[in-house]
């Protein structure tokens, strides 16, 4: 397939998704002596768009490779990148590509893409259980590093109250919330 | 008597989710159809230290560095390579072009130890423990190189936000060179072992097959990926540091031997001319390596200061030697600690072919299948055997498991 160019791809993504696309920047650094460029683009979508954009990316390249999901607690929000890497297998030509999503804290769901890319599971399994970001229709929603005797309802990457800080022991510097319990 | 009456007892022997011979701590649980394997499951997450979290809450970026670094004991390199890069795509500090070059050789250090190791460990999961010691004794030379260059064999703390730590400078050269020159010496006769011998041959080819097909639906990246035929290699397809001015191919088994199966003797093959690979790399870097400071900011308290107050967010892709190593960091002005810090390791979703792999193997070929994805490998400790027609379950420890492995070379070879 002809491989486009990161505005061209750019340019796709807004005529493939119409509203549903919020916006995109293509970051570019220069490296060693040569001086070749590191690519990198990222896009923000709806979440209602997200779906396709993803079936969209699955269009530019076969079998999209996809990294991994990170996620931040933005307040009331939560956003999720899905880090691809397209264009892979020649010199220079591989395209780092951020596709970014938010969710409101009040509806914490994001479909599943297992079904476009087999290998998502277990980066949406660590997601669902560190962020408590719902991903519907999961094959396989078991937890993946966070041990049984975790209670539920406790997600270590938020930044809320439902953090992990109640389960935390004392580290050093740090004082414990709540009670002031010695030893 | 009906199969399954009086066997229904389950029994589990408790093997620590730690075993000190070995690197990090899996669990696996194989559904077997007599020595048939049928299915396979993956348990991770035993050792899961919360990293990232740290980096989130309690460290600043430079300290995390050193965290990175902890990450894992042989791939010491390549996190913090990725991680500083990310930080350095986040806050548009470019490091110097000397830096690159070193960060470069350090990595490709690295690669050699790791492959050589790995290569010792698969050839002791198939109970050929002379070339086990064969290998290792070979892995101490580069050992010496590292301790030599870098100041210590393990966590070398080479890396800074902005460039490196040490120097590597023209008089170390000759020493550096002594060493690569003793392993393109014995190249010829590692090739030879690895490849021509009878009885690897036997333990390896046309076992743990994973089709190119299922490589990339699954995510597969580094050395496992690339046996299986997939040319994907971060140093070649968006190169970084030094490796934007050299020209890296991905290196295929069909380079050697004209055919891509994607077994565990085409991992070995991708491996050993990895090795080769290395070695070249490093001399190219070491004669094109441009003079110039190591530093973008030498003064840490500046530096800091200036990470304190960044804005951004950035994405760092090393290879490691086990395939490709992603960072991405988010950073908040005002906040000393990263605001968001997520880490993927290549073993990450190289698991995630350990039940295609293993379908269809007989229990005696899981620890030389499983170690040729040069996992951090002790996985292979903890199996739990559930046998489908007795409706038993039981907990199959390393020794007994790596004794089947013995057991069936030796069948073999009679």
């Amino acid at each position: 397939m002809e491989k486009l160019t990161p505005q061209a791809i750019i340019d796709s993504f807004v005529t493939e998704l119409g509203d549903g696309f919020f916006g995109g920047s293509i970051r570019e650094c220069e490296v060693a002596v040569k001086k070749n460029k590191f690519r990198s683009l990222w896009i923000e979508v709806k979440k209602s768009a997200f779906r396709h954009a993803v079936e969209h990316i699955c269009r530019l390249q076969e079998y999209p490779h996809l990294a991994i999901i990170s996620s931040s607690d933005l307040g009331t929000e939560v956003e999720l990148i899905y880090h691809f890497t397209i264009y892979y297998g020649y010199h220079l030509q591989e395209l780092s590509l951020g596709l970014r999503v938010k969710l409101p804290k009040n509806d914490l769901t994001i479909p599943t893409i297992t079904d476009l890319i087999p290998g998502a599971i277990f980066t949406e399994r660590e997601t669902q259980e560190m962020m408590g970001v719902e991903v519907v229709d999961i094959p396989d929603g078991r937890r993946l590093f966070i041990t049984e005797n975790v209670p539920e309802g406790i997600y270590p990457w938020r930044k809320d109250e439902t953090g992990p800080e109640k389960l935390l022991r004392v580290l050093p510097g740090r004082k414990p919330k709540g009670k002031d319990k010695k030893g | 008597m009906a199969v399954g009456e009086t066997e229904k007892a389950t029994f589990t022997i408790p093997v620590g989710p730690i075993h000190p011979a070995l690197k990090e701590p899996i669990r696996l649980a194989l559904t077997v159809d007599g020595e048939e394997i049928v299915d396979a499951d993956v348990f991770v997450g035993q050792v899961h230290r919360g990293i990232e979290w740290l980096g989130m809450n309690r460290n600043n970026p430079i300290q995390s560095i050193y965290t990175a670094e902890r990450i894992c004991g042989i791939c010491n390199i390549c996190h913090p390579f990725s991680f500083v890069m990310a930080v350095e795509h986040a806050t548009g500090i470019t490091p110097p072009p000397r830096a690159d070059y070193i960060r470069a050789i350090t990595a490709e250090m690295e690669r050699i130890h790791s492959h050589l190791l790995w290569a010792g460990v698969a050839a002791h999961e198939i109970g050929f423990d002379t070339i086990f010691h064969l290998a290792w004794r070979v892995r101490e030379e580069i050992m010496d190189l590292i301790e030599y260059v870098t100041g210590n064999r393990v966590t070398k703390a080479m890396f800074q936000i902005g460039g490196v730590r040490r120097d590597i400078t023209e008089e170390q050269f000759p020493r550096i060179r002594q060493s690569l020159d003793y392993y393109k010496s014995i190249f010829d006769q590692l090739k030879k072992v690895f490849l021509d011998d009878k009885t690897i041959r036997m333990r390896t080819k046309n076992v743990g097959i994973l089709k190119r097909e299922d490589a990339l639906k699954l995510l597969t990246c580094g050395p496992s990926g690339r046996a299986s035929g997939v040319p994907k290699d971060v140093r070649q397809d968006q190169p970084y540091a030094a490796y934007a001015d050299l020209d890296v191919k991905a290196i295929t088994p069909d380079i050697l031997t004209g055919t891509v199966v994607g077994d565990v003797y085409d991992r070995i093959i991708v491996r050993l001319l990895e090795v080769k690979q290395s070695i070249e790399i490093i001399e190219q870097c070491m004669e094109k390596m441009p003079p110039g400071p190591l530093l973008a900011q030498p003064k840490i308290a500046v530096l800091l200061k200036t990470l304190t107050k960044a804005e951004g967010e950035g994405i760092g892709r090393a290879e490691a030697p086990r395939g490709e190593v992603v960072h991405y960091v988010r950073m908040e002005a005002g906040r000393e600690t990263l605001a968001t810090w997520k880490v993927r390791a290549p073993t990450y979703v190289n698991l995630m072919s350990v039940p295609t792999i293993l379908k269809g193997m007989q229990i005696a070929d899981v620890p030389i299948t499983f170690a040729s994805l040069d996992p951090c490998m002790s996985c292979t400790n903890r199996v739990v055997v559930t046998d489908r027609a007795v409706g038993r379950k039981s907990v199959m420890d390393y020794e007994r498991l790596h004794q089947l492995s013995i057991e069936k070379t030796k069948e073999l070879q009679l």
